[in-house]
């Protein structure tokens, strides 16, 4: 498509959580016109249509073929997201995403490839690389600013699953939950923007902590084509962290770099390439000085900064940029890698025999239970088993 | 409004600029007391308004305020609602519905599922709001709480959807059942006035960041400047030294020669700092506080 005078018009698909943001972002682009949104619940397309007079769709493909769009924005549950994504790739509408963008590697790269055939727009919500700090990185390590790097650490924390429950798709596997999916892709696409994609994986841990069928927490080595390996440690069952925290720390042989979305912390050796700006020894850099503005600023800059860069391209008519399918891709593959590993060391994903302590003063409120739940790996959790009670 | 208005950050581990400090201050602060404490001194420093999220901690402190009326006299609360945090999680937990059910008041259980639960069948927001507010004011009970405000990321998300009815429902329903002034924090004041200005609010609170850098104004400086000049409302500025981004001296000289700006909030962690913070306003500024 080429570039218009009038705005883009865009359909949000998925006004949950994710997409209620999205949508509120997208309807405040001077150059999008939100045209009709689509959501299964009933609940959610009242509301909005009563109050913000938007048009509501329960059926997408519905949807997509009554409404004149030019692009869409998909926020549903990640298994829907390859169909949702064809079904659009084939009206010829641009698409963002969001992340993870498939859960098999082969429609990712059937995906990648319908829409560079159509040369349309495709981004995906990896919203790190909006991050001041992490864009940092990025331009460091293409300046070869710490010489060559051997390693990296990629991390993820946060509060999510704290106990165990789950009544969303976040708690099922086929779904694309567990913090596989959810956490560690970010610092997953994180290694994949900086160091390619990855060669080989090993070592792989995922284990539930708190859930019954996905996994809490993530570990893994990953080796890229140059050489870099990394170690991704990643867990959502991480009561310290107020919010998600996304960390990278990586080695070369010519100084080290920190960064996290508030702040880098540079140390250069002597003899590194020292960059302008930068000097020997320690350097920090944060992110109130590394990240723009933004026109209309909801939860962090980078939330709205994925948008307007989606909105520019699709202007422009811009099928390069930040976060496209293809790229999305390379982090959809390194996740099948992950569990393939993990599933060769099945033994780990028996919950840590802590899981219960854990739970412990909560076995006080435990009644008999009235369904035994038979686990593969044979351990009885009652306290998994009163939330499942509850949660019925 | 006082002039000068002490925010909470500090106390519950945000901090812009740092993850290790924001954790060192969680830690610092994990007691209640260490809390008091600061805001013992900013009291005693003249700063008397307590703007503060109801994070369950906040709770505490009203406990606190509530048993020693003497000592606290002059204590106010604006409270900003919600803790969106505690929503987020909720509803990765839960889905969005649970979420609502699950922050219903425990008491009068009846009357708020009747309230709730009707005005979830017709779709309507006003019974859910009204429920939700309720639900977050009682820590304050008994309290004075002259001001509430709505969070920015509750008032931001309103604004972008175009949702802007709802900011009537609250503003509405604070001035009626809490004889309190409605405030709104939002990142994008040249956006949120003009709505509020055709919901009819009148003069209502609104606090924003207003910093020299410009840090997290959307929209520009210059919208920032024009908006304040040429609307009626109450400003109130906050990140005015940009995370310790800009110096005090010169954050403070540049904040208080904005126009038409009632007030600042800022947060501090020691006395040394409340009372430096205050002197330097104090050197711009008439310290009395401004009636509305
Ligand atoms: N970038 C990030 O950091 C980030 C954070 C959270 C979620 N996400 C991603 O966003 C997506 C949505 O996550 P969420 O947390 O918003 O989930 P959610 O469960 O809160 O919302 C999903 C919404 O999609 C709707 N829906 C489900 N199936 C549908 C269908 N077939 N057609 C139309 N609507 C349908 C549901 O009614 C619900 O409102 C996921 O892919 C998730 O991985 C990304």
């Amino acid at each position: 498509m080429t570039s218009t005078s009038r705005a883009t018009r865009i359909a949000v698909a998925g006004i949950g959580k994710m997409g209620l943001s999205h949508l509120a972002i997208v309807n405040a682009q001077p150059d999008l016109e939100v045209a009709a949104v689509c959501d299964a619940s009933g609940m959610v397309r009242g509301v909005l249509e009563k109050y913000t007079g938007v048009v509501t769709y329960d059926d997408y493909d519905r949807m997509l073929r009554e409404v004149e769009l030019d692009a869409v924005l998909i926020a549903t549950p990640s298994r829907t997201h390859a169909s949702m994504v064809r079904t659009a790739l084939e009206r010829g509408l641009h698409v963002f995403c969001e992340k993870p963008f498939t859960l098999a590697v082969q429609d990712a790269t059937e995906l990648t490839a319908l829409a560079r055939s159509k040369g349309l727009v495709t981004q995906v919500g990896y919203h790190n690389r909006f991050v001041g700090p992490f864009a940092e990185v990025k331009r460091l390590l293409d300046a070869g600013a710490i010489g060559t790097v051997t390693h990296a650490l990629g991390e993820a924390y946060g509060p999510v699953v704290l106990k165990p429950k789950g009544g969303t798709w976040r708690s099922r596997k086929e779904e694309g939950g567990g913090a596989l999916y959810d956490y560690a892709a970010h610092p997953l696409n994180l290694l994949n923007w900086y160091f390619g994609g990855a060669t080989s994986v090993g070592g792989t841990v995922l284990r539930p902590i708190f859930s019954r069928e996905t996994d809490d927490e993530v570990h893994s080595t990953i080796h890229f084509a140059g050489g870099e390996s990394a170690n991704i440690s990643v867990n959502w069952s991480d009561e310290s962290h107020r919010k998600m925290t996304t960390r990278m720390t990586i080695w070369g042989t010519a100084g080290r770099i920190f960064a996290d979305r508030q702040e880098i912390q540079v140390f250069l050796r002597d003899g590194a390439a020292v960059p302008e700006g930068y000097e020997r020894g320690w350097n920090v850099r944060y992110g109130t000085e590394l990240t723009g503005g933004v026109g209309f600023y909801l939860r962090g800059e980078e939330y709205s900064a994925q948008i307007e860069h989606f909105a520019e391209r699709v202007r422009e008519g811009r099928t390069d940029g930040v976060n496209g399918f293809e790229s999305a891709a390379e982090t959809d593959r390194v996740i099948a890698m992950l569990i393939a590993d993990a599933a060769t060391a099945a033994p780990t994903l028996a919950p840590t025999p802590t899981a219960t302590p854990m739970a412990g003063p909560r076995h006080a409120e435990v009644r008999r239970p009235r369904r035994r739940v038979r686990f593969p790996w044979g351990v009885p959790q009652p306290a998994v088993q009163l939330e499942l009670r509850e949660g019925s | 409004m006082d002039r000068l208005l002490f925010g909470d950050n500090q106390f519950f581990g945000v901090n812009h600029m740092s993850e290790e400090k924001a954790r060192a201050q969680a830690m610092r602060f994990q007691s209640v007391d260490a809390v008091m404490g600061v805001l013992d001194a900013a009291y005693d420093a003249g700063v008397r308004t307590f703007m503060c999220t109801t994070h369950d901690r906040v709770g505490e402190i009203a406990d606190r305020v509530r048993l020693d009326r003497e000592r606290y006299a002059d204590f106010a609360f604006y409270p900003c609602m919600p803790y969106a945090h505690k929503y987020a999680n909720a509803v990765t937990e839960d889905g969005m519905l649970g979420a609502v059910k699950r922050f219903l008041p425990g008491e009068g259980l009846m009357n708020a599922a009747i309230r709730g639960g009707s005005s979830m069948a017709r779709k309507d927001i006003d019974g859910i709001t009204t429920l939700l507010i309720d639900a977050e004011m009682k820590m304050f009970q008994g309290l004075r709480t002259p001001v509430v405000f709505l969070q920015n990321v509750i008032v931001d998300l309103l604004l972008g959807l175009g949702f802007n009815a709802a900011f009537r429902v609250f503003a509405d329903h604070v001035r009626e059942r809490y004889g309190a002034e409605p405030g709104f924090i939002t990142m994008n004041l040249p956006a949120l006035v003009p709505v509020l200005e055709a919901q009819g609010i009148e003069d209502p609170i609104v606090c924003s960041n207003i910093n020299k850098l410009g840090f997290r104004m959307s929209g520009g400086v210059a919208a920032y400047e024009r908006t304040l000049r040429e609307h009626r409302f109450r400003a109130i500025a906050m990140s005015v030294f940009a995370s310790g981004a800009i110096p005090a001296e010169e954050a403070i000289e540049w904040v208080c020669a904005q126009p038409n700006l009632e007030s600042i909030v800022f947060g501090a962690s020691s006395e040394r700092n409340i009372r430096q913070t205050r002197d330097l306003v104090a050197r711009h500024w008439d310290l009395q506080p401004v009636l509305a």
